[in-house]
């Protein structure tokens, strides 16, 4: 079946099988491999990306069903080669280890930071507990989303005065 | 040497993590990442009953479906006598099932096919028929006489026992037991789990027809262990094997062991010639790689009236699985149990175990652990607040009776460990001073007068890390040193090759610290190369938290070695005498003339454009390190709980950990080692558990039933230091990536005993589930 | 994981979509959210030859108040339902239900519709639906119908929709007087389907019960609603005694299996607790509305 969908800002068609998931789809079929699958039953949350803005498990979605939709992954975060501030965030409090379970937690924290530009402790480990990670313990990843959330208030306000 | 913040970057210092610039971009390199021209895709079949005889398999329509290229049965393997290969502790195992399946998940065969999803198309298509045996998945029954035999297929072997082990002097401690006023006892049963790393397991194969080379792209934190393996296992000629591995998604100890997928996907690419994938799903990875614990556990610890411990003894039964597959040091059948005496001064012990192969999944690795130390300081630390609530005293002042004593160290244990250094009371004084101990025992006492249950839980964990040395410790045979080989280029940057794997734990900048604290090049220009096997020097690998104290020594010791050259190059430059030259940071000077100096930089250029006559050129070498003994860091940790008596739900109130693990290479990045096991920790306590059913069905074979905690369970933790360095360790360093699972289950487990036991529950095993909370008040209510 | 191959429509009509699902009903499934339907299929547990995507037939995800009823669009999100202002205010039971199933990422996909008809004993909208009498509309060759939510469930993944059907629309009678609901879940973990689950709706005048609703999760083959529990709520002054009677008949209702979540004796324990801590929740709220007004 022919999808047309935007990848990443950029229009990409292709011919896929019905049955091919979305989280396939980017990874073999557009070498987007920051994108990652860690489980068989939607359990881990290593495969999210963003549709229309909406962080979605990227493999309990059909390619197909993205058609005419716009996905974000964590290669689309980055403008410009200038690192996103959750990108810098996650570096900055060891927001990461083994890294696999990073570009989930980034992509959810994207989309929570669109809809909560303060969020509390509370918030944020509420927003990612569809994502597990192994090897934190999660503490330094709330951490970075606290400070993502700062930084990039703090644009907007530089922004907004500017 | 010095610890604080120096603009080379080196030790102490909690610089950020080099490797992060490419994960944070999406840019790592795991192994399902890899793709090869002309590469193919291998699913496995695996067996849905834990003990069959293999009575015929069809695979004609599986073949013959478009797209596949191969199908793998035992037999095809068996006809290039590849059906069965070595474990790590010296038994067999088989690739893929010939004679009969022994646990469920087993491998049957596997197809190559030209995409994932057709391969798993063809698997449907496979036709196998079982005959079933009975199934044994309790190793107490599994030891009993006239126990269906599972290895029947080894000669000698005539029960279900796979090995027995003592350690201690039993005559010794039945004495003690004889005159003790108190004896407290407590069978508790360690429960199998899994590592789980969010990665799974996987390998691109990829052999080369024309040039016979193989390189396998694997998830392996022993490289080189496994290259040899490989070479035994496959009879390739080892110069010809490359083990590389990519990027790894977490290890935990999973990825220690030789999997039969490795071997099928290896021997695919060789038949086919072309490059084979294959990537473990989850439910594979749980239910067929390997597992951890698994112990029955009995012990009795002996007391005077005082509070005073005389004697311990422990009985073991371990659940190795139908093969024993534990990837632990040979001499020590039981892993490093007999640590089991802990932080106490312990007159004598003794250590009684055995081991019994059952229908379930090999395994038995080292999951955040040091070899089975996780169990044994579980197991005293649970006896020991039993044994405070036995004789009416507080848990924490019965330790502080009975701590090995500062000026006791080096401390030889009564099973033989020499420990190195520690102050253990105090690691537990500033843990029960942050946590406010008095006045939560105060409020704890207020709130039962309530009706509402808080509890306080107490672990204050010994481990060792750190194996070998080499004369005590092998696996497989292979002698448990590691190793750093240095090249300082001439502008003064290096590249360090070392054997050992990061699995996320941050090789690549910690190991650069410790050189620019022994060499003076800034981390920054220092590039950490490992798990290259025809790049790196030979090691034995990540797991057991040898790392550090092993190639961190390695590291230490060769870059002293190149200082140590670059003194006579500067003496050359400085034209003086190398004694009269001293070392700063990163520059030799003149002693008394300070601004007469070189730096390393200069050094290294020197090495070679202008070395001294005589002098062989360069700035590299290597060093194998074999340490004299090992590390033992410490720690204490404390959890206090609430307990929802209506329906034995538990919440953690706060989590205090005191840590001491020596010298800090990177303090951020030990912190965030403890944060990780501290939540394995809780997740072992609170709900990971493999299971299974009479059939030997394993439940637990996918993350809707083996449960990880998200951020939301997960507790909020308080983590604290102090630091004792190891007396032997060149930088006084210990390791810490598993501190925190070996001593944090006891202190969650004994939070919530401590909240129901004025109700009358003295245990309740892991996982600690609101049910069997629930159940336990019950039970004691009768 | 990897699905086997089936044939995939997406129309944007629901006539359309009846027109395909009439075509081969047997062999059909109905796409929702997917988050149940996909993960049967990456395990091939479930190999339906064609997929009908509904998420693309404009109007299923209304949600809005008209005639005496809230109506809710098949399609609407668990997400959707725990965020809208509306429910917030008149439907404390859906508001507290909806943030507490799965996860946050399943709860963007995952729809009310899909939920029911997927008939998953330890689903939780059935048992919240079950607390507040809804009706189920479907849609199929011959017309609409209204199935009464305790018709709908009929057992384990079995509903009485026909397999030619599909589910449009559920509709929440309004609260009348003063009102207040809960729904109890015990979880293992956030994402885990609940060990126990209760849904709670009470309707006060004065302090008298005029309607008491309850629905149980997970404790039966079935969503359960404990009628007998219900019926001595109704009509009866609030009082903990009423409330401890009430749960002991809605434990009795349960018939629950042990399991690796508990045994079957604690499961009803734990819906006698939470009935209890439901309904004294669903009063305070209640009471706290009518000093409001
Ligand atoms: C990790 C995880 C955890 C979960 N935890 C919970 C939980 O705690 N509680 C809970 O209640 N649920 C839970 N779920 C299930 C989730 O709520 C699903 O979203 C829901 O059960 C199904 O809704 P859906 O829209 O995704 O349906 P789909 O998956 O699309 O469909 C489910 C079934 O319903 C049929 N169907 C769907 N829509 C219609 C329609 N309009 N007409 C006719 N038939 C239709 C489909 O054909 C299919 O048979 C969980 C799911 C996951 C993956
Ligand atoms: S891969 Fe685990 S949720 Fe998608
Ligand atoms: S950093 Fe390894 S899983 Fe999160």
């Amino acid at each position: 079946m022919d999808i047309n969908v935007t990848v990443n800002s950029k229009p990409t068609s292709a011919d896929v099988e019905p049955r091919r998931l979305l989280v396939h789809w980017l990874r073999d079929d557009l070498r987007l491999t920051a994108t990652h699958v860690g489980c068989d039953t939607t359990s881990c949350g290593a495969c999210t990306v963003l549709v229309d803005g909406t962080p979605i498990k990227s493999c309990t979605l059909l390619a197909v069903q993205a058609n005419g939709r716009e996905v974000t992954t964590v290669e689309g975060l980055a403008t410009n080669g200038q690192l996103h501030p959750i990108q810098a965030a996650f570096k900055e409090e060891h927001g990461l280890q083994c890294g696999f379970c990073t570009p989930g937690m980034m992509m959810v924290t994207a989309a929570l930071l669109e809809k909560n530009e303060d969020p509390s402790e509370e918030d944020i480990r509420w927003a990612i507990s569809g994502n597990i990670c192994r090897c934190t313990g999660y503490q330094n990843i709330v951490k970075s989303v606290e400070l993502a959330a700062g930084q990039i208030k703090a644009e907007r306000a530089d922004a907004t005065t500017a | 040497m010095s610890t604080t913040e120096s603009h080379v970057h080196g030790i102490g210092q909690s610089i950020k993590r080099k490797e992060d610039d490419r994960f944070i971009r999406g840019k790592g390199t795991y192994v399902d990442d890899i793709s090869l021209p002309g590469m193919l895709h291998m699913a496995i079949l695996r067996s849905p009953l834990a003990h069959a005889k293999l009575v015929s398999i069809d695979t004609t329509a599986a073949a013959a479906l478009d797209g596949v290229v191969a199908v793998i049965t035992g037999a095809d393997l068996a006809a290039h006598n590849l059906a069965w290969m070595p474990t790590l502790s010296g038994d067999t195992q088989a690739v893929f099932v010939t004679d009969k399946v022994r646990f469920q998940g087993q491998e049957v065969a596997a197809v190559v096919a030209e995409s994932a999803y057709v391969a798993y198309d063809a698997l449907d298509l496979i036709e196998v028929e079982y005959d079933p045996l009975d199934v044994i998945v309790d190793p107490r029954k599994a030891l009993e006489a006239g126990a269906p035999l599972i290895r029947d297929e080894k000669e000698d072997q005539t029960d279900n026992r796979c090995y027995h082990w003592e350690s201690g002097d039993k005559g010794a401690t039945d004495a003690a037991f004889a005159k003790a006023a108190v004896v407290v006892s407590l069978d508790t049963h360690y429960p199998r789990c899994h590592p789980a790393p969010l990665e799974t397991c996987g390998i691109v194969a990829d052999v080369n027809p024309a040039t016979g080379k193989a390189t396998l792209h694997l998830t392996s934190q022993a490289p080189h262990a496994h290259r040899t393996l490989f070479a035994i296992v496959a009879g390739l000629p080892e110069q010809n094997i490359q083990i590389k591995t990519p990027d790894i998604g977490g290890g935990f100890g999973n990825k220690v062991p030789i999997y039969p997928g490795y071997v099928a996907a290896t021997a695919a690419s060789l038949l086919i010639g072309r490059p084979v994938k294959w990537i473990e799903s989850r439910s594979e990875n749980l239910i067929s790689t390997g597992f951890a614990r698994d112990f029955h556990m009995s012990g009795d610890l002996a007391l005077d009236n005082d509070g005073k411990m005389l004697a311990l003894r422990v009985k073991l039964v371990s659940d190795n699985g139908a093969f024993f597959a534990d990837a632990q040091p040979t001499k020590f059948r039981a892993g490093l149990f007999h640590i089991v005496t802990g932080s106490y001064d312990m007159p004598v012990a003794h250590i009684e175990a055995d081991g019994a192969y059952t229908n379930k999944a090999p395994g038995g690795v080292a999951y955040r652990c040091s070899f089975r130390v996780t169990e044994a300081s579980y197991l005293i630390e649970r006896l020991v607040q039993n044994a405070a609530y036995e004789l009416g005293t507080d848990p924490a002042a019965l330790r502080f009776k009975n701590f090995i004593k500062p000026e006791q160290f080096p401390y030889k244990s009564a099973t033989g460990f020499e420990y190195d250094s520690g102050d253990y009371p105090r690691a537990l004084e500033l843990a029960l001073e942050q946590l406010g101990y008095n006045q939560l025992r105060q409020e704890q006492k207020k709130l039962r007068e309530e009706g509402k249950l808080l509890g306080i839980g107490i672990a204050s964990f010994t481990e060792v890390v750190g194996a070998g040395k080499s004369k005590e410790y092998d696996i497989a045979g292979l002698k448990m040193f590691d190793s750093a080989e240095l090249r300082v280029h001439p502008t003064g940057k290096a590249i360090l090759k070392i054997g050992v794997q990061t699995q996320g734990q941050g090789h690549e900048t910690t190991f650069a610290q410790i050189v620019a604290s022994e060499l003076g090049i800034p981390s920054e220009d220092v590039v950490v190369q490992y798990g290259d096997t025809d790049n790196v020097p030979y090691g034995l690998g990540t797991y057991a938290s040898r790392s550090t104290p092993v190639a961190g020594a390695a590291t230490a010791v060769i870059a002293r070695k190149l200082r140590e050259k670059g003194r006579t190059l500067a003496a050359h430059l400085l034209e003086v005498s190398e004694e009269d030259l001293e070392w700063e940071t990163d520059h030799f000077s003149v002693k008394g003339a300070p601004d007469k100096k070189v730096s390393i930089q200069d050094v290294a250029f020197a090495a070679y454009t202008n070395m001294p006559d005589g002098m062989e050129p360069g700035l590299e070498g290597v060093h194998y390190y074999d340490p004299p003994n090992m590390t033992y860091p410490f720690g204490s940790y404390l959890v206090a709980v609430e307990v929802d008596e209506g329906t034995g739900e538990w919440k953690v109130r706060r989590m205090v950990a005191v840590d001491d693990c020596g010298v800090r290479i990177n303090p951020m990045i030990v912190e965030g080692q403890i944060h990780g096991g501290l939540t394995e920790g809780y997740a072992i306590a609170a709900m990971q558990l493999i299971d299974f059913d009479e059939e030997g069905n394993c439940i637990g074979g996918n993350f809707t039933d083996y449960l990880i905690p998200t951020a939301w369970e997960t507790p909020h933790f308080e983590t604290h230091e102090t630091v004792t360095p190891s007396p032997h360790h060149p930088i006084g360093a210990k390791g810490v990536g598993e501190s925190a699972t070996v001593g944090s289950p006891a202190a969650y487990v004994n939070a919530v005993v401590d909240a129901v036991r004025h109700l009358g529950v003295t245990n309740i095993d892991m996982p600690v589930t609101s049910a069997k909370v629930w159940q336990a008040i019950q039970d004691a209510k009768t | 994981m990897f699905p086997s191959r089936f044939d995939y429509s997406a129309p944007d009509s629901l006539d359309e979509a009846l027109a395909t699902l009439g075509q081969r009903a047997d062999e059909t499934k109905v796409l929702a959210g997917g988050q149940s339907l996909i993960p049967l299929l990456k395990l091939r547990f479930a190999a339906p030859a064609t997929l009908v995507d509904i998420n693309r037939i404009p109007g299923l995800d209304v949600l809005e108040e008209s005639n005496g009823h809230l109506r809710i669009g098949t399609l609407a999100r668990h997400n959707q339902l725990a965020a809208d202002s509306l429910v917030g205010r008149r439907y404390p039971t859906i508001a507290s239900a909806a943030p507490q199933i799965a996860d946050p990422l399943v709860r963007n996909l995952g729809t009310i519709g899909g939920s029911l008809a997927h008939g998953d004993p330890a689903g939780d909208w059935g048992s919240v639906m079950l607390a507040l009498n809804a009706e189920v509309v479907v849609r199929g060759p011959t017309g609409e119908r209204r199935i009464p939510i305790d018709d709908f469930l009929v057992d384990i993944f079995t509903t009485s929709l026909n397999e030619d059907e599909i589910v449009t629309e559920v509709l929440v009678p309004q609260p009348e007087g003063s009102f207040g609901g809960a729904y109890l879940k015990l979880e293992r973990k956030v994402g885990d389907f609940a060990t126990v689950g209760v849904a709670v709706h009470l309707e006060l005048d004065g302090d008298t019960i005029a309607r008491a609703g309850l629905g149980l999760t997970a404790v039966g083959s079935r969503n359960i609603k404990p009628t007998n529990a219900e019926n001595a709520l109704g009509g009866n002054k609030c009082s903990d005694e009423l409330f401890a009677e009430a749960a002991r008949l809605a434990a009795e209702a349960a018939d629950p299996v042990s399991d690796v979540r508990g045994p079957a004796t604690y499961k009803r324990a734990v819906v006698e607790a939470y009935v209890k801590r439901g309904l004294a929740e669903a009063r305070d709220q209640a009471r706290a509305r009518a000093g409001r007004t």
